[in-house]
């Protein structure tokens, strides 16, 4: 039997994805939008979802919405903005009780499903633009969510990082959007972009819990009703450069903050990509890493010393936290962890262990209903249709010469450091 | 082994007790690939005097020790243990509270391989002075990373406001100068004092089979060789019932304002169903009070006062408990003056409606269902609910019993001037 079981129905305008499970005492509903992360898309879309989650038509303040989520036995509803490799997400996720744990029953799941579709389609809006003071919070709001990142300091070394890295490619952007444009939005302007986005995106809905996929499908086909599109591809290319690019930035912070960006070239929808995966697990994923035991372990350089990929992106990045005038001593191991790692300098021990962790990292993953839509949503991004089964099996199959393979092509492109005003 | 059904929930709960003392839970999920197991000690950073394993006199430790501790039971003779979990699938972690220390490990393979490895690197103790050495520098970056996250600033500060003596104010981590005087005898004592079954706690969830695993547990405790223990003394010295300080501002390299309103628990010998009354009555009060489907929110929200970081919590222990209500702000000011002044409202009868407290009730029992979707949830809460001799199995039930009479008494009780406290991050431009 399959780890997971996934219906996809092909519906006018969005694709269905149910995931029929007892696991949960919540069903789970997630709407996906998709489009090219783009400069002069990427603040509208990082304001819209802020927008449509404080109200609707039928819930015309936040605090009529809520009360009524809090009514359906606190049914839990967010919205997120990211990217995933140059393509910028949209989701809306509730989540409800599934009544049959409750004691007084009434259909949850449908109510839950109807709220979302009047989330999405019947907006707090008048004569063509979203309502203005909303507008006004929510453009306050998003600021404030892109100023946050400068207070967080591991957080900004690492788009610190991608911006310095990525200057030329969309990927540089923010899901969050671009400062600076924010006062340029409208009511009239967002909503214009909202018209065009439900028209245009690629959309996706996801519905994970103990459901009857028929049942589910007859709500959906009841109340959704869209438009048929061809949601438009990116097309992206791997730049490399000839020289490193070394970035120095000074601030009044106790730790520095060195992080790196490699290029790998290799992607999801790439056939090495689970050797990348084992390669970047040997190097720096887990505790029983390079970086862990060398930067950490055996040099008490750093609490946190780590690497992980960009999977639709094809970077891998490094982060660690270390004094400032360790700086020279940090880089040079984490190069020369690189260097074993050119040189295949790893035994089939680690092969073996890191296989073994990545596999139950994945299983794991998928134990939540969140991270399930996660790693199925892979497979629209890259226009894959690898299995979890497949994932494991590939994963499981990688040989040391695939990894030295992947090695090969790994190439040192910026190293970024966030240095105490006294170091370096 | 003893089983506890819970019928509306449909979950079947496990337990015994060792006849070392530890007690053992386990929780079967169907469907689930993970394993996740917590082993933990009820020795925090609270706990810094005591009477140590066979002494009569009182002792007092260096702050951080037993965050400093936690790490050293990672490192063994032949290695460190994260390796052993990894050769076998597994992610090993642990951490440090106020009040506990727990180990835990999460995997999907190897179960009863791995469930091993956590009890015996759990009770086989292995310090030595140089890799004691060696940890002062990791543990040292973890402070300084904490040094520059606001948020753990911001928290640790309110608290600090707060309490005059009790160590609940004392960073886990301790600082570089006090973890600079842990020597390999201190982990040693700490650990004796501590470590013992009795003082323990191991919870399993996950798709086990529970009389295999309990079989097993049992005998890995009847090999090993634990004497009797008696009960731990810990002294905690006379906490005045005000706060320390009515407001501090600390100034930090940030862009934006924090401010966040605590108050200081009045009564903290509760335990028990008590206990967990208090907490759960509390929380609901401020839902009403701050959560998002209220007026409040909604006021604060649009004059631009508060934004989505706006949170609110009470945490509540034996011997000390306190509510955290804020975020961040651009008017630091303001939002300290409104978040006093809707809670000194409610003290007086005002904002409580029953009708918010039904629609709040229905909203804690779907979180709690939610909740429980989550192996680490349920292990972690559990064991810190039978630490304070509650039950999180009785959360539900315990929600459906508040009344409203009941939460405008607590308003009444708890909301009070002089335990309450202001705590501000400002940017230091």
């Amino acid at each position: 039997m399959a780890v997971v079981e996934e219906i996809v129905k092909k519906k006018k305008g969005y694709q269905l994805h149910v995931v029929p499970t007892e696991k949960y005492k919540t069903n789970t509903l997630v709407w996906k939008m998709k489009a090219p992360l783009d400069e002069e898309t990427v603040t509208f879309r990082a304001i819209l979802p802020y927008l449509l989650q404080s109200s609707s038509k039928q819930f015309p303040t936040t605090t009529k919405l809520r009360s009524y989520l809090d009514d359906l036995y606190g049914a839990n509803f967010f919205v997120d903005v990211g990217k995933k490799g140059e393509n910028h997400i949209i989701s809306f996720s509730v989540e409800v009780a599934n009544e049959k744990f409750l004691k007084n029953s009434e259909p949850l799941l449908e109510k839950g499903i109807t709220f979302l579709n009047e989330i999405l389609f019947n907006p707090n809006v008048e004569q063509g633009k979203f309502h203005e003071e909303t507008v006004t919070s929510e453009k306050r709001n998003l600021k404030q969510r892109l100023q946050s990142v400068f207070d967080d300091k591991m957080r900004y070394a690492g788009v610190r990082l991608v911006e310095e890295m990525c200057e030329t490619e969309p990927f540089s952007l923010q899901p969050n959007g671009i400062k600076e444009k924010v006062d340029d939005l409208t009511a009239k302007s967002i909503y214009q972009y909202y018209e065009k986005a439900l028209k245009e995106d690629e959309l996706d809905f996801y519905i994970i819990g103990d459901v009857d996929p028929t049942e589910v499908e007859n709500i959906c086909d009841r109340l959704f009703s869209l438009q048929d599109r061809k949601p438009k591809e990116i097309t992206m290319k791997h730049e490399v450069k000839s020289t490193v690019k070394e970035i120095k930035e000074k601030q009044e912070v106790n730790q520095g903050k060195l992080n790196i960006g490699f290029r790998t070239g290799t992607t999801y929808r790439d056939q090495d990509y689970f050797a990348l995966q084992v390669f970047n697990g040997i190097f720096g994923g887990f505790s029983h890493s390079k970086l862990f035991l060398n930067v950490r372990e055996k040099m008490s350089l750093a609490y946190y010393a780590a690497s992980r990929l960009e999977s639709h992106k094809g970077l891998l990045l490094v982060m660690s936290g270390i004094d400032s005038k360790n700086y020279e001593q940090a880089l040079t191991i984490i190069k020369e962890q690189m260097e074993a790692m050119k040189k295949g300098d790893f035994t089939d021990k680690e092969i073996e262990q890191t296989k073994a962790v990545i596999c139950n990292q994945l299983l794991e993953t998928i134990d939540t209903s969140r991270g399930l839509v996660e790693v199925l949503y892979h497979n629209v991004i890259a226009k894959q249709t690898i299995s979890i089964d497949d994932w494991l099996d590939r994963v499981k199959q990688t040989t040391k010469q695939e990894i030295l393979d992947i090695a090969q092509k790994v190439q040192l492109d910026t190293i970024y450091f966030l240095t105490g005003m006294e170091g370096a | 082994m003893e089983k506890i059904v819970f019928d509306q929930l449909q979950e079947e709960l496990y337990y015994e007790k060792m006849t070392n003392g530890l007690d053992v839970y386990i929780l079967p999920k169907k469907g689930f690939n993970k394993t996740y197991a917590t082993f933990t000690t009820k020795y925090g950073s609270v706990d810094n005097q005591f009477i140590p394993l066979n002494k009569n006199e009182f002792v007092r430790v260096p702050d951080g020790i037993a965050h400093f501790l936690e790490h050293k039971l990672f490192e063994k003779e032949d290695g460190d243990v994260f390796q052993q979990f990894s050769q076998q699938g597994a992610s090993a972690n642990a951490f440090t509270s106020f009040t506990r220390t727990a180990y835990l490990f999460s995997s999907t393979s190897n179960v009863m391989k791995n469930l091993e490895t956590l009890i015996n690197f759990v009770q086989e103790p292995y310090f030595t002075e140089k890799t004691v050495e060696k940890e002062k520098g990791i543990i040292g970056q973890e402070i300084r990373m904490y040094e520059d996250n606001a948020d753990w600033r911001a928290y640790f500060g309110l608290i600090q406001n707060m309490y005059h003596h009790h160590p609940v104010h004392i960073d886990i981590a301790g600082t570089v100068e006090s973890i600079d005087q842990i020597t390999k005898d201190h982990l040693y004592e700490c650990y004796h004092t501590f470590y013992h079954p009795s003082n323990m706690l191991l919870f399993v969830v996950g798709s086990v089979d529970p009389t295999e695993m309990m079989q097993f547990i049992r005998k890995n405790q009847e090999e090993k060789d634990f004497k009797e223990q008696p009960e731990i003394k810990r002294r905690f010295e006379e906490e005045p019932v005000n706060v320390k300080e009515k407001k501090q501002i600390l100034k930090m390299n940030v862009q934006t304002s924090k401010c966040q309103v605590g108050i200081k628990a009045m009564q903290t010998d509760l335990k028990g169903k008590e206990l967990l009354k208090q907490e759960l009555t509390i929380n609901v009060m401020l839902d009403m009070l701050f959560g998002r489907s209220n007026d409040h929110y909604l006021q604060l929200y649009n004059e631009g006062i508060i934004d989505d970081t706006f949170y609110y919590d009470y945490t509540g222990e034996q011997g000390f408990g306190f509510a955290i209500v804020g975020g961040d702000t651009e008017h630091p000011d303001e939002l300290a003056d409104r978040i006093q002044k809707i809670l000194l409202e409610a003290k007086s009868g005002q904002h409580l409606t029953s009708e918010s407290l039904e629609r709040t009730k229905k909203k804690k029992i779907g979180g709690f269902l939610r909740a429980i979707n989550s192996p680490e949830y349920i292990a972690n809460q559990f064991t810190r609910y039978a630490f304070n001799e509650m039950d999180l199995f009785d959360v539900v039930p315990t929600l459906e019993e508040i009344t409203f009479e009941a939460v405008q008494k607590m308003a009444h009780d708890f909301i009070d001037e002089d335990r309450m406290t202001v705590g501000q991050i400002i940017p230091n431009r």
